[in-house]
């Protein structure tokens, strides 16, 4: 009779292998089996089951097994794995009664989910090359471009109707939308307004000092901020704000099947959800846009009475001379097309891809995303328009 | 049959489907259902998870485009005439699994809305039309309670009354039952067969439900999801009785019929 201690490190699990001349291979498990501890190996028991002198059965003694888990589980189900590979009977008799039905189950359901065609095909890996790679992200990239295309069509039809008096729109959807994005954005615009203000008159007395040319701060900073920085600063704040509201509410309505109510009813939720989100971000846009363009500047006099010395009389004489109309009105020109482009993104993702919880998370990012980038390429196109103009 | 894209049916016919494929994309998921609805009648979908139900449900009230076949309400055509369909959307009530009320407006609100779009009501007439709905589903008194401020249950009725706000010809019911406890379920089941002897409606309920299907309906359309279409329509106990598929037998006993041909 040859003992051999397999297992024994995990302080009181234990498995023994003992050799009987009319049972086979023993294997006694003893302790406690905790899966905590982690999955004992098989490895010893595998190796002796390789000696010429292979063993008929394995049979299981657990005389001084106190209590088990899953890890026994596992455990018994890879020896009788390998015990097959051998050709080895494999005598479960010994083992506790629950650890029978449990294997009773396990072997049932591999019998149960025997591959049929449906599945497989349904669940077959895809590892596709690289061409194809390619080729199905250009599918994707025209899907959602197409699907933008969509619903801007279906916005603007919305907005035909609305003119046309056809719409189903109610005026109190708007108001409470109009609040959402005006008033309730004030604190953070007056804030980060007013730091860019303060930001930008540094940036600029640091290099107009060199010249003793201090006063010109008030010309950087009323020219930056009226003509790009308070719309741009204004647009991201209302972007992560307002744009990512608007896709995690409509989403969420999506997934609450809110937006298939009001279409069972005839209600178009173009109509009735996107045209006073669209219409009150849209028109509140410029009207913040002059707030943060009036609190930049005054975070940059700030700065010029503060640390420069100049007074706010001089520094606001020197701005009016500075900020002409026409860069005041393609500030405001800018927040608009800022805010529609916010309004639609916003509402574009919110209305697209599945309806789950998992992607309204990812809609709400996109729509922050796509907002922000398409932000920064409208400046820089704009930028470009009003030097042709000469604006 | 086809006369200027109207059909013939009998005048007890209310809703007629015909040839109808549904699916996704590429993945077929019902095909060549053929089968009319009478008015007034309890119309039960049945089948098991995955047996497209729901996906036919939605394809009956527009949610989803079929890829082949037609949908008629009355004579009026509800898959390609978008007028059409619209007049048939006034004309129905859909009660959604969690009731779908919209989580921004008040219950007074919700139920309220179909009548201030659709009606020439004004404010104070809607007010007590919505207190006499809310009656109706036990729900008086919560009229300025937003919906998550109310329980699962109360919400599928509060769904249910703003579903019945317009007097509805058609109601819809997708899983009535799912998520109540037995007795609220019960309780939904008796309101089922009120509304339908108050108001006439012809009700539509997709459940797998058996004992809900036993209690309402008066004729019920089984779906095969291998099979991928209906392969039985009539009352749940004639065909308890007198079905040999041993897929519905299963399916309307629970899985006792397994065990019964188990037995010699």
């Amino acid at each position: 009779m040859t003992v051999t201690s397999v297992l024994s490190s995990a302080n009181t699990r234990q498995v023994e292998i003992t050799r009987d001349a009319s049972l086979g291979l023993v294997v006694s498990l003893k302790g406690r089996w905790r899966i905590g501890r982690g999955l004992p190996s098989v490895e010893g028991i595998t190796d002796r089951l390789k000696d010429d002198s292979r063993p008929e059965k394995i049979v299981f003694d657990t005389t001084g097994l106190e209590s088990w888990d899953t890890s026994l589980l596992a455990f018994v189900v890879r020896l009788i794995g390998i015990c097959r590979q051998h050709g080895i009977r494999v005598e479960t008799e010994g083992l506790p009664q629950g650890l029978k039905r449990l294997l009773e189950l396990v072997e049932s359901d591999e019998d149960r989910s025997a591959p049929n065609e449906e599945t497989v095909s349904k669940k077959t890996e895809f590892h596709p090359s690289l061409l194809e790679r390619v080729g199905l992200r250009a599918l994707g990239f025209y899907a959602t471009w197409t699907s933008l295309l969509e619903f801007i069509g279906q916005v603007s039809i919305a907005f035909a109707k609305l003119l046309l008096g056809k719409a189903r729109m109610r005026f109190s959807d708007l108001v409470v939308q109009v609040y959402g994005c005006s008033a309730r954005a004030l604190g953070i615009v007056s804030l980060i307004s007013f730091l860019v203000g303060t930001i930008l008159a540094f940036m600029g007395a640091v290099q107009l000092q060199q010249f003793g040319a201090t006063i010109y701060v008030a010309d950087l900073v009323g020219i930056g901020i009226a003509r790009d920085m308070g719309a741009m600063m204004t647009a991201i704040i209302m972007a992560g704000r307002t744009g990512a509201a608007y896709a995690a509410e409509l989403g969420t309505m999506r997934v609450a099947e809110e937006i298939d109510a009001l279409q069972t009813m005839g209600i178009a939720p173009i109509e009735f959800l996107v045209l006073p989100r669209f219409i009150a971000l849209v028109v509140m846009m410029p009207l913040l846009c002059l707030y943060a363009d009036f609190l930049g500047m005054v975070g940059g006099a700030s700065v010029a009475a503060g640390v420069l010395g100049i007074s706010f009389r001089a520094y606001f004489h020197r701005t009016a001379a500075a900020v002409t109309l026409g860069s005041m009105l393609g500030g405001l020109v800018k927040a608009t097309v800022y805010g529609v482009l916010i309004a639609l993104a916003g509402c574009w993702r919110g209305f697209q891809g599945e309806a789950s919880s998992a992607a309204v998370g990812s809609a709400t990012t996109a729509a922050v995303v796509d907002a922000i980038v398409w932000i920064v390429v409208a400046c820089g196109m704009f930028a470009f328009i009003f030097r042709i103009l000469n604006i | 049959m086809e006369r200027n894209g109207k059909h013939s049916a009998a005048r007890s016919d209310h809703i007629v489907v015909r040839n109808l494929s549904l699916g996704y994309g590429e993945r077929l998921i019902l095909q060549d259902l053929n089968f009319s609805i009478r008015r007034g009648e309890i119309f039960v979908i049945m089948g098991g998870s995955g047996s497209g139900k729901s996906t036919l449900l939605r394809a009956l009230i527009g949610l989803v485009e079929p890829l082949a076949g037609e949908i008629f309400y009355g004579d009026l055509n509800f898959t390609t005439a978008l007028e059409e369909r619209e007049r048939v959307l006034r004309r129905i009530g859909v009660l959604y699994q969690g009731g779908a009320l919209w989580s921004s407006m008040t219950l007074a609100e919700n139920v309220g809305l179909p009548l201030a779009e659709f009606t020439d009501l004004g404010p104070d007439e809607i007010r007590e039309i919505v207190s006499l709905k809310l009656a109706l589903v036990g729900l008086k008194g919560f009229e300025d309670f937003y919906p998550n401020e109310l329980s699962g249950g109360m919400r599928k009725r509060g769904g249910l009354a703003r579903a019945i706000a317009l007097d509805p010809e058609v109601l819809f019911f997708d899983e009535p039952s799912s998520g109540l406890d037995p007795v609220s379920a019960r309780l939904l089941d008796d309101l089922i067969l009120e509304l339908r002897a108050s108001l006439g409606a012809t009700i539509i309920v997709v459940t797998h439900d058996l004992a809900s299907i036993f209690a309402i309906a008066d004729r019920a359309l089984f779906l095969d999801p291998e099979r991928k279409t209906a392969t039985a329509l009539g009352h749940p106990k004639e065909l308890l009785a007198n079905s040999t598929d041993p897929k519905l037998r299963l399916f309307l006993t629970r899985g006792e019929a397994a065990n019964e041909e188990a037995k010699p």
